[in-house]
Parts: C-alpha cells; structure tokens; sequence
C-alpha cells in the first residue's frame, strides 16, 4: 500500500513558540488515519499546513507523491474543528459558492449537491439561511460542503462534536463510505472510542513532536503486557491466592459476570504461555471467563504521554 | 482557475442585499429632501412671528423711517407718558419699547436712545433700528451742513468688474466658489466613502472571523485573494451606490426644475422681465464656468483617486479587521487610519480653498494617504498634468506597500483568537 501523504521534518515556529519540532508522518492511501495528541499539540498547526493555510518553515510535503502544492487544493477536503458559515446567506447559494471556490464548476456543484441533500434528507432547507438553522442542521451542511468535491484526502476535526447519536452514526457510515470508495481520511479527534471503531492508523503528537505513529494493531501489540482476565467458578480460593500467585503475577480483577466468580488478573513471565495457565487452572473449577487484556487508545494516550513528561 | 470574480461577486451581493444598504440608498436621498423641506417649511413657520416693537419718541421724528417688514413692526406711543408706555408694552406682550430722548443736537442724541427688552435682543431687529435712526441723524446732519441729498443719491455709483481671463473668456465672480465647491464636494464623498465602506469591509472581516467560516475560505483560496475580493467586491457594492444616488438627483432635479419653471412663469410681471435677463446671463455665465472647469479631467481623476484611495484605506480596514476579535477591540487602530483622513479633509477646507496651489496643499496632494482628498479638491483649481501623474504614482506605489502589509497581518490575524493585539505583536506578525 503506498502513502497518500508523506511529511518529513516539518517545523514551524511562531516566534519564540515551536508549533511542530521536526515532524515525519506517513499517511497510507485508503485508510484512515487518527491524528492523536493533547491540546496545544500541534495537530490544528499540522492539518492547516496540509491545506497551505500556514507554510512549514522547514520540512517537506508530498501529496500523491509530488511536492504539495496549490492545485492539490481541490483534492483536499477540510472540515475545520471550530466551523461556521455564513450567517445570513441561504444554505444552497452558500454551499455553491463553497464548492465553486473548491473549483467545481456551477452545474457540476449543483447536482452533486442536489444528490447529497436528497441523500440526507435536507432538500426543503436550500432556501433557508443558516441563522435558521440548529447548530447541528449548520453542521450536516457543512459535511456536505466538505466531501462535494470528492477529494482524495478528507480531514475531519472533531466531527461528531454537535451531532445527536442519531446523526453522529449517519455521518460514521458516510465517513465510512467515502474511504471504501478510495477517500483517504484523516481524522482528529479526543473521543477515543471513535479512533478506536475507526482508525487503522495513528500518529501521537505530544507537545510538537511525535511521540508514537503506526498501524493501529500493531501499536496495541506493543502496549499488551500478556496480561488476562481470568474467571473461575471454584470452591478452592485459598488455591488462587496462593499457589497460583507463587507461580504467576497475580491481581485481582474486576469485571462485571454474572456467575459467583473468582475473578483474577494474571500476567504471564516470558517463559509462560496461555495455554500453560489453562492447563494449570482448568481442574480447579469451570472457566467462565478468559480474555487477553489488550490496551485501549485510551491507555495507550495517557500512558504515552504521561510518559513524555 | 481563478477565484476572484467569485469572491467579488459573493461579497458585492453580501453588501447590496443587506437591508443597511437599501436604506441608505433610497431613503437618505428622501432623507436629505426632506431635511430640506423642513427647514423650508420652518423658517416659513418663523415669518408668521412677527415681533413688535413700541417707539416712544419724544422728538416725533423717527417713527415714519422705521420699516415694518416680515420680522418687526413697529407702533407709535409717543403720545403718552413714558411709564404708561412701559406699562402698555408689558401688558400687550409687546417684543420691546424703543425709546428715544428728545436732544436737538444729533451727535448727543445718538448716545442717548435706549432698547427696553426682556429677551436677549434679536441682532437682525436691532441692526435695522440703529441703520434706520442712524441714517435719518446723518441726512440731518448732511442738510444742516447744506448738502443736496438728491445729488448724493444721484451720484451714488455701483461698480461691478467684469472678470475676463487673459485669453479672452468672461467668467462670473462665483468661479472660485464653484470650484472650490466641485473640490470640495468631490474630497468630501470620497471621504465619508472611505469611513462608511472602509467600516463594511472591516466588519465583513470581522462576522468572517467570529463565524469561522475563514478556515474553511482559505483552505480553498488564499487569504489575499480573500481580501482583494473583498475590497473589490465592497468598491463596487459603493459604486453602484453612487449610481442610483446620480441617477436619483438627476431625477430629482428634473421635477425639481420643471416645477419651479412654471412656479416662475406664473409670477413674472413685466418689470421682472430686465432683472430675469441680467439674472439669465449671469447663470449663463455660472454654467459657462462650470463647462470651463477640466471636468475630463475631473471625471477620470475622480475615478482613479476614488479607486486608490478606497483601496489603500480598505486594505487598512481589512488588516484591522483581522487582528481583532470583535468590533469594540477596533477602536485603539481606528485613530491612525482617521487622522490622515480628517487630515486631508482639514487641508483641503483651509488651505485648498485660501490658495490651492500653496505650498501646504501642494505637498499634501502627494503624500499617499491623504492625496486623493486633497488633490480632488485641488483639481477644479487646475493642476498640472505631472503633478498628478506624480501624485498618482506615488499613490499607487504606496498601495503596494500597504497592501502587501495588510495582507501580512490579515494572513496572520485571521486565525488568531483570544489576542488582544498590540502594535508590538502586530509587528511580530509580520515576520510569522
């Protein structure tokens, strides 16, 4: 799979503040890409260095392997975190000339628009100003300007904040839709159950710098420490507590069963496999439970950056 | 592909249909007219209020030389005794008691003649008094000395020059005025052009900034272009405001004048008929003048300052506009962007009009910023061509300058929030 999008060694610093130290990402085509990091990281200053609204004091770009440039702005497709429109301007004549500055022609915006109003069931709001409009209903119409010109790299920012979980899922499925038909989609964003359901891959930035970049499975394979959830209906307890925990590392866990469990949290030495465990804890009683304990984005954020500190 | 005709298109659409611009466009023509009329319509009011004046003259020799006109007249109560006099003029709500002590001797008397009012008396009322006495005591004077007041009268001579430039064209005396009123006009429109639709693009800027719709904007076009279309945009939307307010005043003027044109032919005896001819060749004169003014030069010049200085103000505007966050933060900018305005405008009423083409208009009809009001005003005057092409160029070279500061702040000042700007980090902005 080649890289959409390749970054080597940007920079760029406001005065005395340094926005981005040295950054190198590589965005693989067809994917979608979680663009992580605490706020103040840089993420903002890196997406608006993608669609040349600031210029990197160093470093390079790629798009589609040449240098980026002006033209790869119609390519490009950006929905920003803080968003607005015009307040008093009808939402179809605003969306024609959004689109037309994305360098649609006229008929062209127009029926493609037509087709993603019908498609999100908005056609009777063309007339209407945005001042009329919910926040929500503002932001439907600004998704729709964001994709009409079927870009080949989407960025989103944050964009679920202002849905109802309703339009929230519409919008997940139309993401999804654009990367099976080829988009490449990057995506930034602080609720980590997104990154988890969407992302295959993610870059980390933590205070101008990358601090962890790569595929999603990958970077999880890394962070587990063979540690697993194990439940066991047994009457020995005395048997957990002790001859297993001279063996093994041993904790106790807590998940929610619905079985009278014994419930443990054991980490597996080198040596050790899973099998072994099962093997050494199958005749005590009926295993309920069994599960590798494998660390969510959540984890994997804080731990790495708190690591940083 | 080029954007800007789309950006100018949007934003002179923005300006003409915002429901401020309809206002302004066709009511405050009515607006001005109807001021007009009012004011007509009042000082007609105020004629009614005829004020009366009490003489009491003890030499009976006065009362027949005071004019009753639309403002004062006067009654004779000479034949009572001064306080009664008093009295009746307090009682009957009379304006004033004017009372002349009896002195045979002219100089003394002149001292001597008192104005009882209660109200701060009115100038025009007093002046007609003292013209009248004072006139009456100098005859007097004149015959007692033995003069023949009919031979002064009859030697009274008016001179009136006739004013002629050395290639041989009369002019009327009013030519200086209607130049300086052609300047004048001309600096003042530009003026409140720049105040009015400098502030549209600002605010524009602004609604731009706190709707975040600029992100957006400029992940398509670049950020100059934004703001070239802009001001482009705006300029126009002003333009065609200048439009429809021309073609209203010619309107106007036609009814105006078709309705005066009977009003006059209604009221016109025959003795009117000698006056109305000299008028007639005297406004004959007045439009000759008008004719002879560089109004070529005055049309096109009038474009390319108004172009350029709108340009170099609103790119100002637009600057200031981006490095604030909303329009109470502007204040602290607006003083520099005024002073050179109200400067030129200052320029051009004293020094333009005393002696256009003195030293002091002369330099401020080139320095860029205040230029286009300044030499507008100068141009009726006669310029020499290379003192305007000298003035335009300098005008033009310093917009690239501007602008291309402007557009650096913009670029910067667009995606700031939360700053409150300070020249300091203006500056910083430039180097971003």
């Amino acid at each position: 799979m080649s890289n959409l999008l390749v970054a080597r060694d940007v920079c760029k610093t406001y005065g005395n503040y340094t926005a981005l130290n040295n950054l190198s990402l590589e965005i693989p085509k067809g994917s979608i890409f979680g663009l992580l990091g605490p706020n103040g990281a840089g993420k903002t200053t890196f997406i608006r260095i993608i669609n040349q609204i600031t210029m990197p004091d160093k470093g390079s770009i790629t798009f589609n392997g040449e240098a980026l440039q002006q033209k790869h702005i119609a390519h490009i497709g950006y929905l920003p975190e803080e968003r607005g429109l015009y307040k008093s301007m009808k939402v179809g004549e605003q969306a024609l000339y959004l689109a037309q500055l994305k360098g649609l022609s006229k008929l062209e915006a127009k029926r493609k628009l037509n087709e993603w109003f019908e498609r999100l069931e908005i056609c009777d709001w063309w007339n209407k100003k945005i001042q009329e409009l919910s926040k929500g209903m503002a932001q439907k119409v600004q998704f729709i300007v964001t994709v009409l010109h079927e870009p080949s790299l989407l960025i989103f920012d944050e964009p679920f904040s202002g849905f109802d979980p309703v339009n929230a899922n519409l919008i997940k499925d139309e993401i999804l839709a654009l990367r099976d038909k080829g988009a490449t989609i990057v995506f930034s964003t602080h609720r980590m159950e997104s990154v988890e359901e969407l992302c295959d891959n993610i870059a980390l930035i933590h205070q101008s710098n990358k601090i962890l970049d790569g595929e999603l499975s990958q970077i999880k394979r890394n962070f587990k420490s063979n540690t697993f959830e194990l439940g066991i209906e047994a009457q020995d307890k005395e048997y957990f507590n002790e001859q297993l925990a001279a063996n093994y590392e041993v904790e106790p866990a807590y998940f929610k069963s619905i079985y009278d469990d014994v419930k443990l949290q054991v980490k597996l030495k080198e040596h050790q496999s899973t099998n072994q465990l099962l093997n050494e804890v199958s005749s005590r009683g009926r295993i309920n439970h069994f599960k590798e304990v494998i660390p969510s984005v959540n984890d994997i954020f804080i731990q790495s950056v708190t690591n940083h500190e | 592909m080029n954007k800007l005709p789309l950006i100018i298109k949007r934003e002179f659409k923005a300006r003409v249909r915002n429901r401020t611009f309809v206002v302004m466009t066709f009511v405050s023509p009515l607006i001005f007219v109807g001021m007009i009329m009012l004011i007509a319509f009042l000082s007609n009011l105020n004629k009614g209020d005829q004020k009366v004046v009490a003489v009491y003259d003890e030499n009976d020799r006065f009362y027949v030389f005071l004019e009753e006109t639309d403002e004062v007249r006067y009654i004779d109560l000479s034949n009572i005794e001064l306080e009664d006099a008093k009295n009746t003029v307090r009682e009957s709500e009379y304006y004033a008691l004017l009372y002349i002590p009896r002195d045979s001797l002219e100089k003394r008397l002149a001292g001597k003649i008192e104005f009882f009012v209660d109200e701060t008396p009115n100038a025009s009322i007093l002046n007609k008094i003292e013209r009248a006495i004072g006139n009456e005591l100098t005859n007097q004077q004149l015959i007692e000395s033995g003069v023949d007041l009919s031979k002064i009268e009859s030697s009274q001579t008016n001179v009136d020059l006739i004013i002629e430039t050395f290639s041989g064209e009369k002019t009327s005396k009013l030519s200086g005025y209607i130049k300086m009123g052609f300047g004048a006009a001309a600096g003042y429109l530009l003026f409140m052009f720049i105040i009015i639709y400098g502030n549209m693009v600002m605010r524009s800027v602004i609604e731009e900034k706190t709707n975040r719709i600029i992100e957006i904007i400029i992940s398509s076009v670049k950020p100059v272009q934004l703001m070239m279309g802009k001001v482009l945009g705006t300029s126009l939307a002003g333009l065609t405001q200048f439009a429809i307010w021309a073609i209203l005043i010619l309107i106007l003027l036609f009814v105006s004048s078709a309705v005066l044109g009977i009003d006059i032919q209604g009221q016109s005896p025959q003795q009117q008929v000698v006056e109305e001819a000299i008028a007639q060749s005297k406004i004959e004169l007045v439009f000759a003048d008008i004719a002879r003014l560089p109004l070529t030069t005055l049309f096109i010049t009038f474009f390319i300052y108004f172009f350029c200085g709108f340009f170099l103000y609103s790119s100002i505007y637009a600057a200031i506009g981006a490095a604030v966050d909303n329009e109470t933060d502007t204040q602290q900018f607006m003083l520099p962007v005024l002073i050179p305005l109200i400067l030129g405008i200052y320029v051009g009423f004293f020094s333009v009009v005393e002696n256009p083409h003195g030293t002091v208009s002369t330099i401020f009809s080139f320095i860029p910023l205040t230029s286009p009001v300044v030499m507008l005003m100068r141009i009726p005057f006669g310029v020499a061509l290379w003192e305007i092409l000298l003035s335009i160029s300098i005008l033009i070279i310093t917009i690239f300058g501007v602008v291309w500061f402007a557009a650096k702040i913009y670029r910067v000042g667009i995606l700031m929030y939360g700053k409150k700007p300070s020249y300091k980090e203006l500056y910083k902005w430039l180097k971003y």
